[in-house]
């Protein structure tokens, strides 16, 4: 009696190594290093790798790994010390185009790392950093477009010298056009519903006259939120990469929110600056006349009226001073294929100011270049040679203000152009994607407001790690030395069962990265207390059966028998509240639900059948007297 | 060797004397809501906490008439656990944007000390500052912000009152399943009964009520209905062998029969939770009080409220051989 099958042991064993070797690398500590990204106008490739080797051997600083991975270059130093020179050294040999970014690396062996064995992914709260929740003011988006396509109706039917009264938006109420007489509003009529797809149109009398009332459609406001979000997505990324944050995330969240998480950032002051800080396109005409003599505008004679731009891959070109129309007269720009010769092209929309200007200027201007020139300010800390910060009469920090400017795209305008053009010439559809992005980002994005912030403190963050694995433990061998106390040799069988659940789990996380944060810690300790639930009532089973004079062999086959259903259904009911939770939750909250979920299922395996397996293999087929409980 | 046996408590002989004093503690409990009020954290209200910690011991009054006078006069200012560390409290303001509360109280703080941010330290992870053109330490740390939105506050608010009833409802249909209604409403008559009382004594004492203590609210649900359930499952047992007992006879039986295991296991995780509080941090103290208070009246009603409630809803054994008779029954002795 009481005898496992092998087969179930080999289940156990299944389960736990695995279990070992995927908890294992939480073992191993954190490597310093750097992170060195590129901004939009660079690339990483095996010369940037090579630059940087010769760099830091050049300046005898020792590192111990180096990695080209998706999104850029790893870099691991033994010692905190070797990764700030090195960081220095990176950012004197590379300069701006890259972003370089201190960060703890796990350091896991590459054995553990080749079956995709990691540590847990620990929350901002134990690592510190900041959690923006940001809305997009969708209303605000749909005003911006109404209030534009009132200017677009007016131009419109002025073009067809169709005669109207008033074109007016108003908040709740869509767009009212009244014309003079029913002729003009059937000849207005056809007009929107040839060019104006985004609008559906009824006829009503406004004031007697006749009038057509016209509101956004379904579709067409779908497309402005899911626009305005992406956008919003799109420009925030390029942002965050320049704050120089290691692993940030940047992610949708419901209808019309985003997320955005900067692990270790702690100056939110500087990384709300930047969230908030619009990025703007200028559209210039390229100074034909004086650019075949760029040399001499390099050297510093550059032309009365003109400016030194650079593009992308840092070539010069010579601009003519004055905007000719800006990034917010973009209303879309989307890559496509060009029917005829099946190039990707860039599709361009303009609102009705930006398609006259273009009108006039693109016509007297054919055979010439148009450059767009993306815009970003900038404003840093300034300091000196030595590295210390330069402060004013006051002790403040003094800041330098500066302006990125970069030509993004120079096409030759081959046609005069209105409202909708495409620029053509792209090697890929990725690149058409790319040049996309970029256009859009600069045109007038939605308004986002921050909603919710969550800051960590670095320190605070280090704490709550601390703090955390101090309760976790101390909790443990409580309960350890309890069971132990009460149960004997049945209570160190609990005490292997319950170590193996904390085992499973820390397994279970750091194989589905879920995040750690502080209150799913609490919920470890909390599933620890919970787990040794199952085992009391087994064994309290298995005492009450021994009262009733039944043999010890017979009294423990029937108390784990008997006690089964009730735990499976007291854990059902606590994964009831857990999943509730789960879905409920936001952040925090979520971390909690997930480890308690875990725990619950864990705790069954380890309770029920691992305490099984090893009760049987201590008394399990021989003759005995007694129970040690 | 330490060890339980063979209890004959009358626990249900005193069920009206238990029924009574739950009934005290819920009016109480509801008496306090409706006039104090819960003490809702920023999760729920919006508004923003900044913690911050002095190098050395500062007074809590230089730091309120401070921030008094940079236009924060309803700000909440407290010392958070030492002397050091401070914790303050904006309500939403109209006039200046929730996002750049925290910003200001920051700039206020530091200007005091005559300091300004300029970097962070990337081993110490502490801030420094410049103060008369000397780059050291800054005397102020930021060390935690929570801002939290109108809209943000109430979604919040709402989420977890329906997460409450989803939770409820739920337990009310599984239950319902695998027992039988009566014990399904007992179960939720027990649950809210938790519920109510946890959130009165955070009412009466005006314990901070945040979106952590909803959680661990939520956590007390499932773990008092464990222990329900653990008792549950003897009654039902005990009816369907001890043909000759009363109800009431039937569930004292059960009852005593798992008290042993009811005080050992609301003993193990009171240990865990006592570590939890003395050991977790100043973040979760509330959440384990929460946890630490369901956990006590969840076990006290899973024997004096729970069982009593299933008796008074009329329970019979036929109710439970009926359902023996329909659905294959897991449960019957081998």
């Amino acid at each position: 009696m009481n005898k496992y099958p092998l087969w179930k042991y080999l289940v156990i064993l299944a389960v736990i190594i695995p279990g070992f070797l995927y908890a294992l690398p939480n073992l191993y500590g954190e490597d310093p290093a750097l992170q060195i990204s590129a901004t939009r106008s660079a690339t990483i490739d095996e010369s940037t790798e090579q630059q940087l080797k010769n760099a830091l051997d050049e300046k005898g600083i020792s590192f111990h790994s180096l990695q080209r991975t998706e999104d850029g270059i790893q870099l691991r130093f033994n010692n905190t010390d070797d990764q700030l020179k090195g960081k220095a050294a990176a950012e004197n040999e590379l300069g701006e185009k890259y972003t370089i970014a201190l960060n703890l690396l796990p350091a896991t062996p590459d054995w553990m790392a080749a079956f995709n064995a990691r540590p847990m992914y620990l929350g901002l709260d134990l690592r510190g950093g900041v959690h923006f929740l940001m809305e997009v003011d969708i209303e605000g988006a749909t005003i911006n477009t109404e209030k534009r396509l009132v200017s677009d109706l007016r131009s419109g039917m002025r073009e067809k010298k169709i005669r109207y009264l008033s074109v007016s938006s108003s908040k709740n109420d869509g767009i009212l056009v009244v014309f003079p007489d029913q002729e003009r509003l059937a000849q207005g009529l056809i007009t929107v519903e040839d060019d104006f797809t985004s609008l559906s149109a009824k006829e009503i009398k406004s004031d007697g006259k006749p009038a057509l009332s016209l509101h956004l459609t379904e579709a067409a406001k779908r497309e402005i939120k899911d626009s305005s979000v992406k956008q919003n997505m799109t420009a925030l990324r390029n942002r965050i990469n320049e704050l120089g944050v290691a692993e940030p995330i940047v992610q949708q969240q419901g209808d019309n929110r985003i997320v955005v998480q900067l692990p270790g950032i702690q100056d939110t002051a500087r990384a709300k600056e930047i969230i908030g800080r619009t990025a703007t396109l200028e559209i210039m005409m390229v100074d034909e006349k004086n650019s075949g003599n760029i040399q001499a505008a390099l050297e510093g004679r550059v032309p009365v009226g003109s400016r030194l731009y650079r593009d992308r891959n840092n070539r010069p070109l010579l601009l003519k001073k004055g905007i000719i129309y800006s990034g917010s007269n973009i209303i879309d720009a989307s890559a496509g294929i060009d029917s005829r010769n099946g190039s990707s092209v860039v599709h361009i929309t303009l609102d009705a100011r930006g398609a006259s200007i273009n009108q006039r200027i693109t016509g007297d201007n054919i055979g010439n270049r148009m450059a767009v020139v993306y815009v970003e300010q900038k404003s840093t800390i300034k300091k000196d040679d030595q590295g210390n910060v330069v402060t004013d009469e006051n002790g403040r920090p003094v800041r330098v203000k500066s302006r990125i400017e970069e030509i993004i795209t120079a096409p030759v305008i081959r046609d005069q152009l209105g409202k909708r053009f495409q620029i053509e010439g792209m090697d890929s559809i990725k690149e058409a994607r790319d040049l996309s992005l970029l256009l859009r980002a600069g045109a007038l994005a939605a308004p986002i407001e921050i909603v919710e912030e969550r800051t960590i403190g670095p320190s605070l963050g280090k704490e709550n790690i601390r703090t955390g694995f101090l309760s976790v433990m101390y909790g443990l061998i409580a309960i350890m030395i309890f069971m132990v106390f009460y149960y004997r040799v049945f209570g160190i069988v609990a005490d292997i069962a319950l170590a193996l659940n904390l085992i499973i789990m820390v397994a279970v996380l750091s194989l589905f990265q879920a995040t750690l944060t502080l209150p799913g810690v609490a919920g470890i300790l909390l599933t620890v207390g919970m787990a040794v639930d199952a085992n009391v009532l087994i064994f309290e089973r298995i005492k009450e059966e021994l009262r009733n004079g039944v043999t010890p062999q017979a009294a423990i086959h029937s108390g784990y028998d008997k006690a089964l259903s009730t735990i499976v259904d007291a854990n059902i009911t606590t994964l009831i509240a857990a999943i509730v939770l789960f879905n409920f939750g936001t952040g925090p909250i979520k971390g909690f639900a997930i480890t308690l979920s875990i725990g619950i299922l864990t705790s069954m395996f380890t309770a029920i059948m691992v305490s099984r397996g090893i009760v049987n293999k201590i008394y399990g087929g021989r003759q005995i007297k007694k129970l040690a409980i | 060797m330490a060890t339980m046996k063979g209890f004959h408590i009358d626990f249900l002989g005193k069920r009206k004397l238990a029924m009574g004093f739950s009934l005290l503690l819920v009016i109480i409990s509801l008496a306090s809501l409706a006039t104090r009020g819960l003490s809702f954290g920023i999760d729920f209200t919006g508004g923003t906490l900044v913690e911050v910690s002095y190098q050395d011991t500062v007074a809590i009054d230089e730091v309120r008439s401070d921030l008094g006078s940079a236009g924060f006069n309803d700000a909440v200012v407290q010392y958070f656990g030492t002397a050091k560390d401070v914790m303050i409290r904006v309500p939403l303001k109209d006039d200046i944007k929730g996002a750049q509360v925290s910003e200001k109280v920051m700039l206020t703080l530091h200007e005091k000390e005559g300091e300004f941010v300029t970097d962070t330290d990337p081993v110490s992870k502490e801030q420094t500052c410049s103060a008369d053109g000397q780059s050291r330490v800054c005397n102020v740390q930021i060390r935690r912000v929570e801002f939290v939105g109108p809209q943000v506050g109430d979604e919040l608010a709402e989420q977890g009152g329906l997460a409450m009833l989803y939770a409820l409802f739920g337990i009310l249909a599984y239950v319902a399943f695998r027992f039988e209604w009566r014990f399904a409403v007992g179960s939720v008559i027990a649950l809210v009964h938790d519920v109510v009382i946890t959130i009165g004594i955070f009412s009466v004492f005006q314990l901070e009520f945040t979106l952590t203590v909803l959680a661990a609210l939520l956590a007390v649900i499932g773990y008092s209905l464990n222990d329900t359930i653990v008792v549950f499952d003897r009654i039902r047992e005990n009816f369907r062998k001890l043909r000759k007992e009363t109800p009431v006879e039937i569930m004292n039986r059960s009852i005593n029969q798992t008290l042993p295991r009811t005080i050992l296991t609301s003993l193990t995780t009171l240990l865990v939770l006592v570590s939890l509080f003395i050991f977790g941090g100043d973040i979760i103290h509330n959440f384990s009080i929460a946890l630490i208070l369901g956990v006590v009246i969840g076990t006290y009603s899973s024997i004096y409220i729970a069982s009593p409630s299933v008796l008074m809803l009329g329970i019979s054994r036929e109710n439970l051989l009926q359902v023996k008779q329909e659905g294959g029954d897991q449960q019957a002795a081998p």
